[in-house]
């Protein structure tokens, strides 16, 4: 099982927590101007990297807020975390 | 005969690649294997070269529950599944090869209302699709699966289950030595430990052969069968792809008398069963949520696993953890597959197989030979092209295929 460090509560187990996929992807800001090459692309469309992953988490039994982390996919490593008002960590802080 | 022929020092021949080949298969998996055997078996192209980053059948052919069946919901998907079905049970004689092929039934139990509407309506999809299903009430399961625990007053009751009796399994390592094998006779080279680290292309921006670890080999086309690996190989030829990659986690038990004559998958609770021919007992679980290309899970998922398994089948609670493990299953947002062309001329894709692609395995390279052939989709593949997400024409098969493989 996982440690995670949530910024707000500390390390705990994988358990208390929600995977939430990619970090950084915004909605839209005009959803009815998109082509459908573009609304395919926000919609399905997600890094999947084989190394550091900027990710969100979601501290359900916990804090229940949602974070950011950067972890290495190929070690399930965390290598970062942090809230969402700080910088999304990036690969090699 | 399957079986009957004397076993050769080695199954098939281990080959120093060539600079040039009409077709590189990247993959040296189940499916990559099958859609060279196809490749030479139906359409006569013999050059042919598998290149393989790991050993050859190392991935998730080596790491499913080799559960295979073809009760999907939708037409498209049960089209595809069923030809594979059908090409199971040729199987043994097309590759003259003991597969251990076993149609012993698969039963998907329904714990909720709502497991038990979708059931019915599966098993009807599938009877006017012309494939084999019936719908099973509590005291027929039991009939069909005594040591099944079917008391109302359990955390998980049995309210029914959906059953196909030609689903089944197969020896998981046998079929990729077989298609191998055959294939290599057929001509086809199969080259092990060689990685594909890049794409060579002309000036039109075509795809006309790979980089590897030993130099380029060039290609009149470049065919993708990477499964987990498949979006670290597209991000070296720029292509984005709606796919994320889990680890996906099984285990066996230690061995036991035989117990268990059939195949009994519960998506609700997610635990499927199986008992090898030696004695184990095999069991899959859920995929880890989060990403991940490490071929192991966490350990809650087993935990979690192995108590839906345990209130199912009482008797188990005897049964020791002998071993877990993970394969990486490359998921779509449907839950079906990609295969077909791609916008890069000379690149085609096969993947997003997810958490149930080796009851695929005859299909998909029969499917995908024929493509890669005829440079257009086979009519089963369709449609499942990676425009479907462009267009909006998705096949949802999360109730069918979601977890339970």
């Amino acid at each position: 099982m996982l440690l995670i460090r949530c910024p707000w509560c500390g390390p705990r187990d994988e358990v208390e927590f929600r995977y939430g996929g990619q970090a950084g992807i915004a909605y839209p800001a005009d959803p009815d101007g998109l082509s459908d090459e573009a609304w395919a692309d926000y919609l399905f469309m997600r890094d999947n990297p084989k190394g550091p992953f900027a990710e969100r988490w979601f501290h359900a039994a916990g804090c229940r807020r949602w974070f950011h982390a950067l972890r290495d996919t190929a070690t399930h490593r965390f290598l970062a975390t942090a809230r969402l008002d700080e910088p999304l960590p990036e690969a090699g802080t | 005969m399957p079986g009957a022929r004397p076993e050769p020092e080695h199954l098939w021949r281990s080959a120093e690649p060539k600079p040039s080949y009409e077709v590189v298969v990247v993959g040296g998996g189940g499916h990559g294997l099958a859609t060279a055997y196809y490749l030479a078996r139906n359409h006569g192209i013999r050059d042919v070269c598998v290149v393989e980053r790991g050993w050859l059948a190392g991935g998730n052919v080596a790491r499913n529950t080799t559960i295979i069946r073809s009760n999907y919901l939708w037409e498209a998907s049960e089209a595809i599944y069923e030809h594979a079905l059908r090409l199971w049970e040729g199987l043994e004689d097309e590759l003259d090869w003991d597969l251990q092929f076993s149609q012993r039934g698969v039963m998907n139990l329904a714990h909720t209302l709502g497991d038990v509407r979708e059931g019915r309506r599966r098993v009807e999809a599938n009877r006017l699709a012309g494939i084999d299903a019936e719908w099973l009430e509590p005291e027929e399961v039991r009939a069909f699966c005594p040591i099944l625990n079917v008391s109302p007053d359990v955390r998980y009751p049995v309210l029914g289950a959906t059953l196909q009796r030609r689903a089944g399994v197969a020896r998981h390592d046998r079929v990729a030595w077989a298609y191998a094998t055959r294939a290599s006779e057929l001509g086809v080279d199969i080259v092990e430990h060689l990685e594909v680290t890049g794409f060579l292309r002309d000036a039109r921006g075509r795809v006309v052969g790979v980089e590897t670890d030993a130099g380029p080999i060039r290609a009149g086309a470049v065919a993708l069968a990477a499964a987990g690996h498949t979006s670290v190989l597209a991000e070296r030829v720029g292509l984005r792809l709606p796919l994320q990659s889990h680890p996906l986690q099984a285990l066996v038990s230690n061995l036991y008398e035989p117990v268990l004559g059939c195949v009994v998958m519960s998506n609700a609770v997610h635990v499927y069963v199986s008992q090898a021919d030696k004695g184990e007992l095999v069991m899959g679980a859920g995929i880890d949520a989060y990403n991940g290309y490490g071929q192991r899970g966490s350990f809650h998922v087993i935990e979690h696993q192995m108590a839906a398994a345990l209130e199912l089948f009482p008797i188990f609670r005897h049964a020791q953890l002998l071993r877990t493990w993970a394969g990486i299953v490359d998921v779509c947002p449907d839950a079906s597959p990609i295969i077909g062309l791609t916008p890069i001329e000379g690149l085609y894709l096969n993947c997003g197989w997810g958490t149930g692609g080796f009851k695929a395995t005859p299909a998909s390279g029969w499917v995908y030979a024929d493509t890669i052939a005829n440079g257009r989709p086979h009519p089963l593949a369709e449609p499942f092209s990676l425009e479907r997400f462009t267009t909006g024409a998705l096949v949802d098969e999360h109730g069918a295929a979601a977890v339970a493989h």
